[in-house]
């Protein structure tokens, strides 16, 4: 799932406390998975907001909705009758949220609510991590299941670098499993660790980010 | 054993090992300011007692001097420079570029490297640079790869060929006892295959279990391939080794290490002893062609060790 986590309160509130009245809209998808922007998460932090905004001498009215999606227009477009009626909003969807609601709804300012920071699968209660760097060249049949571009520090690709600790984990992060030990523990067991001694090439990163922005047709979608 | 150069690179370092010589080298730490006498300073500390000595680029991820600057600081002050470049900060394109700049300025050895990440860096007293946005376009072994290709086959890695080669003396670097212990041998064979022609190991206390390392990279047939120059570093005091034991990953000291020097009345003696003991024991392992020494902040220790391990004078080879 996409994953975001709350901004600081501070930050909102230094955005919202010249507005009278603001609708706060979150969204059911990814950002409820990942507990920052689903309906529970927006009924949460409209009280929070309100208090926090209240001390700061703002009586601001908050107002609350939340969409199945942010990220699709017929959904975005439930949201037309409550932002006419509003002076900012506050979205606690991903990037793409937002910016869907900001171009639906051009004259009122769209603030995010959230800070969208990966692509990640819920290891447990509570714990989040990276799986996938949409880099645009999976490398995934190689590697053994396990992603070396958004689960190694430094997306190496042919091996761990010096920085792996004695008890498997990265040198950034104690608690952050070095992925290149968790490839090379895998190939083990399939006792196919000669797949991993071939020098692998320069990778082309064209197909993602470093391509430029991406816009795909697909013309046999295309009526 | 002799080992056959591939090509001539010019390289001083390459000449000793392929004459069969026992090599040292050190290391000058560029500084973090523009004075090129800090480097001078170093240069003269340490002049004469190795064949090359490494330039290292933004080690832990602190902004300093760039190594191919201070390298030419050093090849002006007559010391030979083995320039380190990480894959932290640049892509392939200003990698390319910066070789051929450096291969213009007279720089002949290139050590590749993964780089230390900039959240992990700087520790310690210094702010580093942990909110900048990093490179790691390609990995230490495409950069050996991609320093082959402008040197033996005049083509940079996306095809294009230049006019003439740039042909380095390609380092690589290897932690023997990193965890997963049985792939370092594997990664190091990936390394030699991409081109490297030397290598300096991650630093050594443990000989016995870096014996062992060496055996497998010499059951891989790794070693009659690629210089191995042991790292060695000159320990101050207990402290210090207990800190590296615990928390640079794949150094191991032995206690016994430890205990010495914490019970040394005369640390600083007591160092150079453990040093020269380390030396002479990495000199009696097969396939060792070397030492890559360092006295981390202490480099005025370093003119008395190589004498005392009887490494003087260093070869001078036309």
């Amino acid at each position: 799932m996409i994953f975001a986590e709350w901004k600081p309160l501070t930050e909102l509130v230094e955005k919202l406390s010249g507005y009278d009245r603001v609708l706060l809209v979150g969204c059911a998808t990814c950002v409820a998975e990942c507990a920052a922007g689903g309906e529970k998460e927006v009924e949460t932090l409209a009280p929070l907001l309100r208090l926090a905004l209240k001390e700061q001498g703002h009586d601001i009215e908050i107002q609350t909705a939340t969409l199945e999606k942010q990220c699709e227009w017929e959904f975005v477009e439930e949201l037309a009758e409550a932002v006419a009626q509003v002076d900012a909003v506050l979205s606690l969807a991903c990037g793409i949220g937002v910016q869907a609601v900001a171009e639906r709804f051009e004259e009122t300012p769209v603030y995010p609510g959230v800070n969208t920071s990966a692509l990640t699968i819920r290891e447990e209660l509570g714990v989040w991590e990276a799986r996938c760097a949409a880099c645009g060249d999976c490398v995934l049949g190689e590697t053994f299941g396990l992603c070396p571009v958004a689960r190694c520090a430094k997306s190496l690709m042919n091996g761990p670098c010096g920085g792996t600790r004695q008890d498997g984990k990265c040198e950034i992060d104690e608690n952050l499993d070095c992925v290149w030990n968790l490839i090379v523990e895998r190939a083990t067991k399939r006792g196919e660790l000669d797949a991993l001694s071939q020098v692998r090439k320069t990778k082309n990163w064209s197909n993602g980010r470093h391509g430029g922005p991406k816009r795909v047709i697909r013309e046999d979608l295309q009526q | 054993m002799m080992m056959t150069p591939k090509t001539a690179t010019g390289s001083n370092l390459e000449r000793v090992l392929a004459a069969g010589h026992f090599a040292v080298t050190a290391e000058v730490g560029p500084p973090r300011g523009p004075d090129p006498e800090a480097v001078k300073k170093k240069a003269g500390w340490v002049k004469g007692i190795a064949d090359a000595y490494n330039v290292t680029d933004n080690q832990t991820a602190v902004v300093r001097m760039s190594s191919i600057a201070a390298s030419k600081v050093l090849l002006e002050e007559g010391l030979e420079p083995v320039m380190q470049m990480v894959c932290r900060d640049r892509n392939r394109i200003a990698m390319q570029s910066d070789l051929l700049g450096a291969h213009a300025l007279g720089i002949r050895n290139c050590l590749c490297l993964s780089g230390d990440h900039q959240i992990a860096g700087a520790g310690g007293k210094l702010h580093g640079h942990p909110g900048a946005k990093n490179v790691y376009d390609v990995d230490s072994i495409q950069l050996i790869s991609i320093l082959k290709g402008l040197g033996e086959d005049c083509v940079q890695d996306g095809g294009d060929t230049i006019d003439s080669p740039a042909s380095f003396f390609i380092g690589a670097a290897w932690t023997p006892l990193g965890t997963p212990e049985m792939f370092r041998t594997i990664r190091l064979a990936k390394k030699v295959e991409a081109g490297a022609d030397f290598v300096q190991t991650q630093a050594v206390y443990d000989i016995a279990r870096f014996a062992e390392a060496m055996q497998r990279a010499q059951d891989a047939g790794v070693t009659e391939r690629v210089a191995i120059l042991a790292g060695i570093i000159v320990p101050r005091s207990a402290g210090m080794l207990r800190y590296m034991n615990g928390n640079v990953p794949g150094v191991e000291v032995p206690d016994t290490l430890i205990e010495r020097m914490g019970s040394a009345t005369d640390r600083k003696a007591e160092g150079i002893k453990i040093t020269l003991e380390l030396i002479e024991a990495v000199r009696e392992i097969p396939g060792i062609k070397g030492i890559h020494l360092q006295a981390i902040e202490a480099e005025e220790l370093l003119p008395e060790v190589v004498e005392s391990a009887g490494l003087l004078p260093r070869p001078q080879i036309a």
